[in-house]
């Protein structure tokens, strides 16, 4: 098992630098620099400016000093158009926030999907199964960003039931967490119902019945694990899309979290910025993918480490 | 892949002597495939919508209608009388025409990226299982980290360095996407170089890039037809969710994920029509090619059943 983590990390860790190297190399092919303004300045303060952001040194200093910066020191650098603030203190902000929302909107697509692909895989075939696969299929065109404005419209517009925008109590927390589950929640039940009838069929589910074990104690012990598989694969991409999504949600509901600070980023040119978000959210990535890897490793019998 | 049975059956009876052909087969499967039929005809409807639907329109997707504007609430509804079949937008313009225009750059956006993810993929996979040993393993732990990147944050990091041009939009969608395909097509490759006639080939001569493109790739056409597909919608959502954070195409030019950000900007004014034709048009294509993509890959996949 430890091998197993070591030979996983050693794919991680080589994922990170080449995520945050290719990341500098797009910001410094760009044409233009971060100061070309609509505002010719003179080449002194130009030149002066370069000098205070490292910009003057040659590539490989740049890149080496900022890994450096972010390995030894978790520091990002200062922003380039905030002058009085650095990356780091832009992502403490909004940060917490994402992850509050995010946490919540895995845990709840995890366990909706979950339970309702394995009810509709025991009644196959009956009025509850027809009904989840509808809403699964449904929810497949019904991404976070079509959701969102459908939520805002029924419940905040037309029943006035929730706000539509703001980070001021749990009140908030609702419309977000739901419009960034929906379609991963349908996913997981789609992927979670066909693995389960799978398994449902397999002989050591017989086997279990033969011996006379209660149906409920068949589902939970002998058929939820292996049918859990396919589902912990797909969490990896299902993760990298949320994240991705949860930009769309502090944009929407101006929830104040971290994709508002990188969409912002990316419409001032604040590069160091875009970077700093980018940089964190694939480190995030990578250490999602490395979890789900070894919870697949633990689970699955046939992996041998 | 290989299907083609000899057994008689009903329906065809009367030409069991000539035999059917693989493609023959996958043909008859696809059209009996209500699903797949039903979606065929969704997307038939949606591509007329974008290719004739500029004839029947009234007003261009750039014409402000003086009337209308400071009162689109009252005003700006769908109606036949002023010509704005679907209303207009908070600014007064025809959003029929607009819907029309969006959904046409949606379909090139997802057609074009799924071509070039195609491509890239299918020579990278094909290179990779034909050639083998240590390039193979090379090439795809390669694949491997790259897929651990999430790829939205670069996206828009490139769309902001290199300007927001709608080429590059084109092209960075079908960049991100290529090695889901890539990994495909190698595991095909690797079952069909070990073929009589490849080894005929490589035994008069033939070089290995004209066998893979020869020999290998039209033999992979089925099941490279079928992840295209599924792509498309794929690209679709990428685009329409860049255009919806206001990093995609640029005014005039829209796309039905730029509509559907205007539509979500402004329900709070009542104008709901404004959200609802974008988003239907955009349901309505994602729903078509996830079903045609579907019935695709019975028909040309069977062993995926």
């Amino acid at each position: 098992m430890f091998s197993y983590i070591l030979k996983r990390l050693a794919i991680a860790v080589p994922t990170l630098l080449l995520l945050i190297v290719i990341s500098f190399l797009l910001m410094h092919s760009a044409p233009g620099g971060p100061f070309t303004a609509e505002r010719e300045l003179p080449p002194q303060v130009l030149a002066n400016l370069n000098a205070k952001y490292g910009l003057d040194q040659p590539l490989w200093r740049q890149i080496t000093s900022y890994v450096w910066g972010i390995v030894a020191h978790f520091d990002f650098g200062p922003s380039f158009v905030y002058k009085d603030r650095t990356v780091n203190q832009i992502i403490a902000q909004g940060f917490p926030i994402t992850l509050t929302y995010g946490l919540l909107s895995f845990a709840l697509a995890v366990i909706v999907g979950v339970s309702l692909g394995v009810a509709a895989a025991i009644r196959h075939n009956t009025l509850l199964d027809y009904i989840a696969v509808g809403l699964s299929i449904g929810a497949q065109v019904l991404p976070n960003f079509v959701m969102a404005p459908i939520l805002v419209l029924i419940f905040t517009l037309w029943l006035g039931w929730l706000p539509g925008g703001g980070w001021q109590g749990p009140e908030y927390w609702i419309l977000p967490v739901i419009a960034l589950s929906t379609s991963f929640m349908a996913s997981i039940a789609r992927i979670t119902r066909s693995s389960m009838l799978e398994v449902l069929t397999s002989n050591h589910i017989r086997t279990a019945r033969a011996k006379g074990l209660p149906e409920r104690r068949v589902i939970l012990r002998h058929a939820l694990k292996p049918a859990m598989l396919p589902v912990i694969s797909y969490l990896g991409p299902a993760f990298v899309a949320m994240i991705t999504g949860s930009v769309v949600v502090d944009i929407y509901f101006s929830t104040g979290g971290i994709g508002k600070a990188f969409v912002d980023s990316a419409l001032n040119r604040d590069y160091a910025v875009m970077m700093g978000v980018t940089i964190l959210m694939g480190a995030l990535t990578i250490l999602f993918n490395l979890v789900v890897d070894i919870l697949y490793g633990w689970i699955d019998p046939k992996i041998r480490y | 892949m290989m299907v083609a049975t000899t057994e008689n059956n009903p329906a065809t009876e009367g030409m069991a002597a000539r035999g059917r052909s693989p493609w023959a087969d996958a043909r008859r499967r696809f059209l009996r495939n209500k699903a797949a039929m039903f979606g065929l005809i969704i997307l038939l409807f949606v591509a007329a919508f974008a290719i004739f639907g500029g004839l029947f329109s009234q007003w261009s997707n750039e014409e402000l209608d003086y009337n209308v504007m400071g009162q689109v609430e009252q005003l700006g509804g769908p109606s036949f009388a002023n010509g704005h079949y679907f209303g207009t937008d908070d600014l007064g313009r025809d959003l029929f025409a607009r819907t029309v225009q969006g959904t046409q750059i949606s379909l090139a956006v997802g057609v074009v990226g799924a071509i070039i993810a195609m491509v890239v993929g299918t020579l990278y996979g094909a290179t990779a299982g034909y050639v083998g040993g240590r390039v193979d393993g090379i090439m795809m732990r390669t694949v491997d980290i790259l897929m651990a990147v999430p790829y939205m944050f670069v996206l828009i990091l490139m769309l902001v360095m290199y300007g927001r041009s709608i080429t590059i939009l084109f092209v960075g969608v079908g960049l991100i996407s290529w090695m889901d395909m890539s990994r495909i097509v190698r595991g095909q490759t690797l079952s069909l170089k070990g073929r009589e006639y490849v080894e005929a080939a490589r035994a008069t001569g033939v070089s290995a890039p004209i066998i893979i493109l020869r020999h290998i790739v039209p033999n992979l056409l089925g099941v490279i037809a079928v992840y295209a597909t599924l792509l498309v919608p794929l690209m679709i959502l990428t685009e329409s969710f860049i255009s919806f954070l206001g990093l995609g195409v640029q005014e005039p030019m829209t796309s039905l994920g730029a509509l559907i950000s205007e539509g979500a900007g402004t329900i709070a004014y009542g104008t709901t029509w404004q959200l609802g034709f974008p988003l239907l048009f955009f349901c309505l294509t994602l729903f078509g090619f996830f079903f045609v993509g579907d019935g695709l890959r019975d028909a040309l996949d069977p062993k995926d059943r």
